[in-house]
């Protein structure tokens, strides 16, 4: 596994996260060029008939005419004007199979109606680096996509132009006509594409100015609904291609355990069980069905070698944590002088401590791939096609080119599809068979595959001034560093995830933020919204903390401390103090704060910028039970221009559940090597009736878009903390809350 | 291995199984479809969820041996062309994201509203607590559920009544 993604970090271009965004709008590493598509290679990047699925299998309508106008490798439009939009990010429920053509729709001045999606195939040289992550795809696709609509805009403008005969100038577009004012004549895009394909694309189309947006900013519903609704949308999982196999892998417990033994013809006492094929240190049982395969695998008794891991523990991790705080990091942010100004002020010192946490899709992961002998073909629910591209070829001896990709939709990707290795399985097991195969991961094996958001363990000390506010703060960070795992981008002892992501807006003399990387053996992974899950949480509920220390109430202090109209550089984003503390006020007054609260009920508060946006959320929380009960979530969030206020609505729903599920119920613990949780029951999820209200107020301005999909995740948990602080007095220092902390 | 007959929206298909296997795998992989999904293998996330002689049940732990002879419903056969109330009330209500636990919880609510039209917010709980979505859609769930209660649409099976006799020697 630790082979497989060396590979991946040693390519060239890396996919990057992007925990801050640089400002230049027109900025965009994955801006496809706007150029024509030729109808042999339209052709090729379609999946067509999505070729190899077994009849029955619905399949996304396309377009039934073969399309005539291609202007750019986003959209093209048939002869009944039939608009398809290509959607070249991976579909987890952020909502890009929307929120994409949305983007193009609306400068296309397409009728909506009309508009159906396409998934891109894998294919870097028309859509650029299609990696989905980082709440990026709104970020970076804002203007290409308007770009692709304005210039065929302006080409079915010129087309119907010289069909009457009048200049293009006296027309315009509108919901899929074009129109001629003066004459009243009009022509729908159907009637304008086969002369719109003759032309030549412009270079730098006019873009609509936001006033005149009728699509964009307006919650239309998902183009994806219906079919999640009926059984025939298709994820990874639903993957069916004629000849297939299922297969299931015995994998290393441990990480760095050896295979030892297995009992082969048990397996294939299992009616139903093919082939046993063993690759690196796992072993494959494949069968007609993926039952079989289970069974088959169990009955085989895989004995391990634990290895150098075999004493590997979360008390260990602890240790090392510790000691590494202790041996001090790298310093990235130095303001004043904290240690002078901690000796002279009221001081608090804390630590705060984070568990591994799961990814947990309700889609366990897989992949059906069929290996040829100079060729694959891959049908993967995964966020990193160009890195499965890699991956597999460099696993099986082809080239990247030679590997064809479906991105299918996936069951939740949140981090944890931004690997290939359960590809790379496939492909491995594929090639031994000499057949299509789908590998796919039980539960268990999900929830023990090893690729977690980092532990981490937080040194905090502030100080406040005689009038009680802050003199002095630092913040060192103890925690792996996912880019040294992954890309060896990690320079000078900094993860520059971790700076972009651990902030501090508020106006204090004296500041220290460190970074001391502390490594394990366990792979850590990006897990929606990565390190703000830790050093949000730890930053804003030490301000809570600090809040108390100097007698301010927690929300007027850092509506204060935000004061000043500042702006702060961070890596290559420009954060704005006024837009964080606008977002905090506007989260603070929905929710009513200061108001009073039925007895027993507290209210949290906690505001972060990060991916682009800025979220604040107030939590109304009481304690029932020896349990913490939340009752409330209002949310408020600026994410710039946006695209679609429902689907924000949503993912700031979706934000606050799976923010609540780390606070209240989740770790990954490690004993002996092995991670002790398997299945829901030992990790639970968060469930209907612990289900807050939650409202969300979204922010309107002409800002340069930001990213939804993991800004809310940072700000849930330490409201929720908060207001448990307010309650009980208590600070919550670790996480999840158990009920001990709260007596 | 032993065959079984089993009826699946209406339609009859003969397997040739494993009577331990699971209703789910055999659905999935053996008639392919696709629509009830894998989540847990163990009754804990509600993904699996069938109707069973109209019951809501997880087919990840039900034996084919034991659902053979019964009358089983998937999504597949709920409705034609998305016409259930749930599913309508799903639509409009714009319930899912990534959507994989969305099957199973319409299942389990078309159930729950056969048995009760009008269910409150603890029915709700009740039935749909026992289902998952990671991607914490269940205000929106609500929401829907409500919705297609209140749009009439579903109702209990009218009381049976005596069938009208014909008047004795007379014609009708």
């Amino acid at each position: 596994m630790k082979s497989l993604m060396k590979s991946a970090a040693s390519r060239g271009a890396a996919f990057r996260l992007r925990s801050d965004t640089p400002t230049n709008e027109a900025r965009s590493v994955n801006a496809a060029p706007l150029t024509k598509v030729s109808r042999r290679d339209f052709l090729r990047i379609v999946p067509t008939a999505t070729a190899g699925l077994v009849i029955g299998i619905h399949l996304p309508r396309i377009a039934q005419a073969s399309p005539l106008f291609k202007p750019n490798a986003y959209l093209c439009i048939d002869q009944m004007g039939i608009v398809t939009v290509i959607v070249a990010r991976s579909e987890m429920g952020q909502g890009v199979r929307t929120s994409i053509p949305m983007l193009v729709a609306e400068e296309l001045e397409a009728d909506w109606n009309k508009v159906r999606i396409e998934p891109a195939l894998a294919n870097k040289d028309l859509y650029g680096d299609q990696g989905t992550g980082g709440s990026d795809s709104i970020q970076s696709l804002f203007t290409p996509l308007r770009q692709a609509g304005a210039a065929a805009r302006e080409m079915l403008i010129e087309a119907a132009a010289k069909g009457w005969n009048v200049p293009a100038s006296e027309c315009r577009a509108r919901n899929g006509m074009v129109e001629h004012p003066p004459s009243g004549k009009r022509l729908g895009f159907a009637g304008c594409v086969e002369e719109a394909a003759k032309l030549p694309v412009p270079k730098e189309p006019k873009l609509k100015d936001p006033k005149e947006f009728r699509i964009l900013g307006t919650p239309i519903k998902r183009l994806d609904t219906p079919s999640k609704t009926d059984g025939t949308a298709i994820y990874g999982i639903d993957v069916r291609v004629p000849g297939m196999m299922f297969a299931m892998v015995a994998r290393p417990p441990v990480p760095g355990a050896k295979l030892q033994k297995f009992d082969e013809p048990a397996a294939h006492k299992i009616a139903g069980v093919k082939h046993v094929v063993r690759f690196g240190e796992s072993v494959a049982v494949v069968a007609d069905n993926s039952w079989s395969a289970r069974q088959g695998r169990d009955a085989m008794n895989v004995a391990w070698d634990d290895g150098p891991n075999a004493a590997l523990s979360s008390a260990s991790i602890e240790e090392l944590f510790k000691q590494t705080s202790e041996k001090g990091g790298v310093a990235w942010r130095k303001d004043g002088d904290v240690e002078k100004a901690l000796q002279s002020s009221k001081m608090l010192n804390t630590v705060y401590h984070f568990p591994f946490l799961a990814h947990a899709p309700m889609e366990p992961q897989n992949c059906t791939a069929h290996v040829h002998a100079d060729s694959a073909e891959l049908w993967a629910p995964t966020q990193v096609p160009q890195d499965v591209q890699e991956a597999v070829a460099g696993a099986i001896g082809l080239k990247p080119e030679q590997i064809k990709v479906h991105i299918t939709l996936m069951g939740g990707g949140f981090g944890r599809r931004l690997f290939a290795d359960y590809a790379v399985e496939a492909a491995q097991v594929s090639k031994a068979v000499g057949a299509p195969v789908q590998v796919l991961w039980t539960r268990e094996d999900d929830t023990q595959g090893h690729y977690y958001r980092p532990a981490s363990y937080h040194r905090m000390s502030g100080g406040v001034d005689a009038n009680g506010w802050p003199l002095a703060y630092r913040h060192q960070v103890v925690s792996p560093s996912i880019a040294h795992h992954h890309w060896s981008s990690y320079k000078d002892g900094l993860d520059n995830v971790v700076v972009g992501q651990t902030m501090w807006l508020y106006e204090t003399p004296n500041v220290h933020l460190e970074y001391a990387m502390a490594n394990t053996p366990i792979t850590p992974a990006w897990w929606r919204a990565v390190y703000t899950t830790h050093c949000g949480f730890a930053t804003e509920c030490f301000v809570d903390e600090l809040a108390k220390l100097g007698g301010k109430d927690p929300y007027a202090w850092r509506l204060k401390l935000l004061e000043g109209n500042r702006t702060m550089k961070v890596r290559r984003t420009e954060w704005s103090t006024a837009r964080l503390r606008n977002v905090l006020e506007l989260a603070a007054t929905k929710a009513g704060w200061g108001k009073p609260l039925p007895k027993g009920r507290a209210r949290g508060i906690a505001c972060y910028p990060s991916f682009g946006s800025y979220a604040a959320h107030v939590a109304e929380v009481s304690i029932q039970d020896g349990a913490v009960r939340v009752h409330r979530v209002t949310c408020a969030v600026d994410c710039g221009m946006h695209v679609n206020p429902d689907i924000i609505a949503a993912q700031m729903e979706s934000s606050v559940v799976f923010g609540l599920t780390a606070v209240l119920h989740d770790a990954i613990t490690i004993e002996k090597g092995r991670v002790q949780q398997s299945n829901f029951h030992d990790y639970p999820m968060l469930r209907i009736h612990e289900m807050p209200v939650v409202e969300t107020h979204i922010v309107k301005n002409t800002e340069r878009p930001g990213g939804i999909g993991e800004p809310g995740v940072a700000v849930v948990a330490p409201a929720v903390a908060n207001a448990v602080f307010a309650l009980t007095g208590k600070p919550v220092r670790r996480l999840p809350i158990r009920a001990e902390d709260l007596a | 291995m032993a065959n079984f007959t089993l009826n699946v929206n209406g339609k009859s298909h003969r397997v040739d199984v494993d009577p331990d296997m699971p209703l789910l795998w055999v659905l999935r992989d053996t008639l392919n479809l696709t629509g009830t999904k894998y989540g847990c293998g163990m009754a804990l996330c509600g993904a699996c969820t069938v109707h069973v002689n109209g019951e809501a049940t997880r087919s990840c732990i039900t034996p084919v041996s034991e659902a053979a002879g019964k009358k089983i419903t998937t999504i597949e056969g709920l409705s034609l062309n998305r016409s259930h109330p749930v599913q309508l009330a799903w639509i409009a209500e714009d319930v899912p994201q990534c959507g994989y636990c969305q099957v199973g919880m319409i299942m389990t609510t078309a159930a729950l509203l056969k048995a009760k039209p009008k269910p409150t917010d603890a029915d709700i709980d009740e039935a749909l607590g026992e289902h998952i979505c990671r991607c914490g859609t269940y205000q929106r769930i609500r929401r829907a559920v409500h919705r297609a209660a209140k749009s009439g649409a579903l109702s209990p099976a009218p009381a049976k009544r005596p069938a009208k006799r014909a008047a004795a020697g007379g014609a009708r």
